[in-house]
């Protein structure tokens, strides 16, 4: 029972149908600078995410450059301390909270989800562009500090008291905190209209045993920042409140507890380590199984163990603590909490490489870089048992052996499947291929160059040298690998170089992709590329786990949504039984709106709490308008006629 | 005597700042770091044999049914008997994880015990203190006269346990010497202990290992394990006030030194200078380094730490003494008289 072309509905979508020329106007987004500051639709959102992200991780690149300059020789006078205290502070908040999560699960997330659910946009498509609108505004400040000399010099993890108002005078540690307000704000907001769309936009049919895996990801990525998030806002909060107003949370001459922060901030940090892991995982599970060309094995497995890391997540913190000092015994447990977690990621692992055993490798430009991602990202996994034992971790931590797990772990499970996954969704965004010549240039010189840096620094850790120095003495013996690890940033940068030509090359002349140009399962393939503003043209319903690849020809689609107004259908949770429509709130500019002035008010808060009483009555009142009704009738409920056609 | 002895330690620190080994996780010079070290290793031959396994594992997957990449190659939609088969690898594959990890669990329970339980009851026992950006090292004793006070470097007893109680004064620090044990982060407001015993003679390097502002990168300290009578030694001349200066111009070193802002943030004992800011310098001349292992204690480095820090840490808490040139020389005569 094997089929190349499934026909489907929206396949024939060509937009010049009368239906679909309605439904255009309807879900059109308004034109020029105000129309874009209006929009509200997901597709246009996720790729300015994506884009934005992408800007940061240049940037966090050059920064880390600047660093491997630093250290390629001793007493190097490039940099004093003060610069490259900001600098690698700087890079790792950057690659953390501008790029990394905004990408993976911001990013992706919001463009492909409503596409994978089958619905015509995203939940709260409001909340969903302020959420766009106030990470630029963190990222703004932060960068904003940076260029004006007061870029935070406390590291990206700010521990007090060093980050607290007797050692880091000035306002440095304060743009920090703020930033991560912002930040986490817009990951909350994503974070809820992920979890929204999925649990209750899904196409009819699409029940939870059927959704695909980027959605469960997706799922259980949104609950842990909805649980991560609040912990380093308190934080960052209460180290704001000891430094503009007084308090004395952290201030250990007055009763307040310097571990305290550190608990907060884990509690955060490590499940912030699979916020931006999952994602990457998602990745591989979709491409795994388009191109083996068989149902992934283990799905019930590997969505187990999806959920079973989104769990564990939360009980290893400790272990970035090991160092402090605590009983043995509850070392011991966050030990075996920290080693448990490889079983999960371990079966994952397992399940992706059983696909491809018992399937038929296609081994196209996505799937290349799904192959680096095994690589990388197992040597981070297994360097991580290691740290996860605690006399080995008080031996390599907070040394650069640290350092280049972390980024075998991060670029391995982030950055290489987010190539693999830009090279395969790049033609449903763009309605283009991705040259993949260059894409495998792209892949080579990455590949090697990561590897170059990043493996020999597990060797300068075991020498002893110690992360965030900003430089070592000739007799420390640590320059001959310091040369080597910065060598690979040469082919590191000319495989980005690449990788940037290749895009604005493909995406005025790439081969034109059609709609499904890898011959994948998922619901976004259903619909031309890029999709139109209104994403389907008939709701889709689903019959099994691959639709594309096994819902018989007649799949039945969803009628009776109206196109004169933005009608969306909302299902059971559980069973994606269509329950009822709502209506989309549609472009405004009020969202731009709010988070201008919600940003104002964080900005100022940094000089002054006044800000906050100041600002918030503007903040409402951009609020009031983002709220006001449109004085249109509300959608009648459903009175129980069939949905289905 | 300590003529002698200092020689030959400098002389130590010479050639060892020639080995890299001084400065290494994997040249153990205490069974603290020898039990991590083998726990190290075994784990890693461990996880080397699973790296081998699964990067040959997605070899040969990636090899064995490879199909033409352009073409449009049909979906396998039922393959009970594959699925079954890669249930059963899967589920192999996972019950080796799970029994592996067991191992590594109990292994790294057990090193840890072995590096975390005292054996001796009688210790030496050392106060750390950080600083911004040095290490104040003291030797309690009950009796005030008898406790010993020094900074950045370290004289222990060999084959004696000896146990560190830490405590910061400032941001948090973090001790660590990679050839004796794992590190520990020393925190404001929390007083906690570990220990650790050198069976090998030498001097052994360490360094700050948690981030703590400007000049986190020289926070250097040494370690010099010795014979139980050289320690003896060196600790009742540690105890010693500070001999009077021989030399006219060291005395005249002495004049300057407690004229000028010296005093004001160091003790030398036996004279008038008391304050606990800076790096008690009673007896500076027998360390082998100076500014937190930054420099070597010649008179030449000292002369520029005292005229300028800021040009060799910058950010330190030290402060710019510009002493005029004979006033400079006189100091410097002085500090190195303080054996």
């Amino acid at each position: 029972m094997a089929r190349a072309e499934p026909i489907f509905a929206n396949d024939q979508d060509t937009g010049q149908s009368e239906l679909a020329q309605r439904l255009a106007r309807t879900w059109r987004q308004p034109k020029g600078l105000w129309g874009w500051l209006c929009n509200t639709h997901h597709t246009d959102i996720g790729v300015r995410f994506m884009v934005t992200a992408f800007v940061f991780l240049v940037l966090g690149g050059i920064l880390a450059a600047m660093i491997r300059l630093q250290l390629i020789r001793p007493e190097n006078s490039l940099m004093g301390p003060d610069l490259y205290n900001q600098v690698f502070t700087m890079h790792g908040s950057t690659m953390i909270f501008l790029f990394a999560v905004p990408m993976m699960f911001q990013g992706f997330g919001v463009y492909i989800v409503p596409l994978m659910c089958g619905a015509r946009n995203i939940a709260f498509p409001r909340l969903n562009a302020f959420s766009y609108y106030l990470y630029v505004g963190g990222a703004l400040v932060l960068w904003g500090g940076f260029l004006t000399n007061t870029g935070p010099d406390v590291g990206w993890f700010a521990y007090v008291p060093l980050s607290g108002p007797a050692y880091s005078p000035g306002h440095r540690a304060d743009i920090w905190s703020q930033m991560i307000t912002f930040t986490e704000v817009s990951a909350l907001g994503v974070a809820i209209c992920i979890a929204t769309t999925i649990l209750r936009h899904r196409a009819p049919g699409m029940t939870l045993n059927r959704m695909p895996i980027m959605l469960w990801e997706k799922l259980v990525i949104s609950i842990a920042v909805i649980f991560a998030m609040p912990a380093v806002m308190v934080a960052s909060g209460l180290l704001l409140l000891d430094r503009l107003v007084g308090t004395h949370f952290f201030n250990p001459a007055e009763g307040g507890d310097v571990l305290l922060y550190q608990h907060l901030f884990w509690f955060f940090g490590h499940p912030e380590v699979y916020i931006i892991f999952l994602p990457g995982a998602a990745i591989i599970s979709t491409l795994v199984e388009c191109f083996s060309r068989r149902r992934i094995v283990g799905y019930t497995p590997i969505v187990v163990s999806v959920v079973a890391t989104g769990f564990l997540g939360f009980s290893v913190w400790v272990h970035h603590m090991f160092a402090t000092g605590l009983p043995q015994l509850s070392e011991s447990f966050f030990t075996a909490a920290s080693l448990m977690i490889v079983i999960p990621t371990g079966t994952q692992f397992f399940c992706w490489v059983a696909t491809i055993w018992y399937g038929h490798l296609q081994l196209r430009l996505p799937m290349l870089w799904c192959f680096g991602f095994f690589f990388v990202f197992l040597i981070g996994g297994l360097s991580g048992v290691m740290l996860a034992s605690v006399p080995i971790d008080l031996q390599v931590h907070d040394t650069y052996f640290v350092v280049a797990h972390f980024h075998y772990v991060l670029i391995g499970g982030a950055l290489f499947p987010m190539f693999a996954g830009i090279y395969f969704w790049f033609p449903k965004m763009t309605g283009r291929m991705a040259n993949a010549t260059l894409g495998k240039w792209h892949f080579w010189l990455f590949f090697i160059g990561f590897n170059i840096t990043f493996f020999t620094l597990h060797f300068l850790g075991l020498r002893g040298m110690p992360r965030r120095v900003y430089t070592y003495g000739p007799d420390m013996h640590w320059q001959a690998l310091n040369v080597v690890a910065s060598s690979g940033v040469v082919f590191m940068t000319a495989g980005l170089l690449v990788f940037l030509a290749n895009v604005f090359r493909s995406v005025r002349v790439g081969e034109i992709a059609g709609n499904n140009p890898w011959g994948d399962a998922g619901l976004e393939w259903s619909m031309s590329s890029p999709p139109r503003p209104y994403n389907f043209l008939h709701v889709p319903t689903v019959s099994g786990r691959d639709p594309l690849w096994e819902d018989p020809p007649n799949q039945p689609v969803v009628v009776g949504l109206r196109d004169d107004i933005r009608e969306i259908l909302v299902t059971h949770s559980l069973d994606a039984d269509p329950q009822h429509k709502d209506e989309d709130p549609g472009p405004s500019i009020w969202p731009f709106l709010s988070a201008v002035t919600v940003s104002a008010a964080f900005v100022g808060s940094i000089f002054t709490p006044w800000a906050v009483p100041i600002g918030a009555p503007f903040v409402i009142v951009t609020l009031i308008g983002w709220l006001w009704p449109r004085g249109q009738s509300p959608t009648p409920r459903p009175t129980g006629e069939s949905w289905l056609h | 005597m300590n003529a002698t002895r200092n020689l030959a330690s400098h002389l130590l620190a010479q050639a060892q700042a020639l080995d890299p080994g001084h400065h290494h996780m994997l040249h153990p010079a205490a069974p603290q770091a020898g039990h991590i070290e083998w726990l190290y290793w075994f784990t890693f031959w461990i996880l080397f044999a699973v790296f081998v396994l699964m990067i040959a594992a997605v070899t040969r997957a990636g090899a064995k049914n490879r199909v033409v990449a352009s073409s449009p190659f049909p979906i396998t939609e039922k393959d009970e008997e594959g699925d079954r088969r890669a249930g059963w690898a899967v589920g192999a594959a996972i019950g080796i994880t799970v029994i592996t990890l067991f191992i590594i669990l109990v292994l790294s329970v057990i090193t840890g015990k072995r590096v975390e339980g005292l054996t001796s009851k009688n210790p030496v026992t050392i106060q750390i203190t950080g600083h911004q950006w040095w290490w104040e090292v003291t030797y309690p004793n009950p009796q005030a006269d008898q406790t010993v006070t020094t900074a950045n470097e370290i004289h222990v007893p060999v084959g004696t346990p000896v146990v560190v109680l830490t405590n910061s004064k400032d941001v948090i620090h973090s001790f660590w010497a990679p050839n004796i044990t794992g590190k520990r982060d020393l925190l404001p407001g929390y007083s906690s202990a570990f220990w650790f015993q050198i069976d090998q003679p030498g001097m052994y390097h360490g360094q700050c290992a948690e981030f703590c502002g400007l000049q986190h990168a020289h926070m250097g300290f040494s370690i010099i394990a010795e014979s139980v009578d050289d320690f003896q030694v060196w600790k009742q001349q540690q105890l010693k006030a500070a001999a009077d200066p021989s030399s006219s111009e060291a005395i005249r070193g002495r004049e300057v030194f407690l004229t000028h802002a010296c005093l004001m943030c160091h003790t030398i004992r036996g004279t008038d200078a008391g304050s606990r800011l800076g790096p008690d310098l009673t007896h500076v001349a027998s360390r082998n380094m100076i500014a937190a292992e930054t420099l070597p204690n010649t008179a030449g480095a000292l002369a520029g730490w005292v005229i300028d820090p800021q040009r060799i840490k910058p950010g330190t808490q030290m402060s710019p003494n510009p002493l005029a040139p004979d006033d400079l020389q006189a100091v410097v005569a002085y500090l190195q008289s303080l054996h």
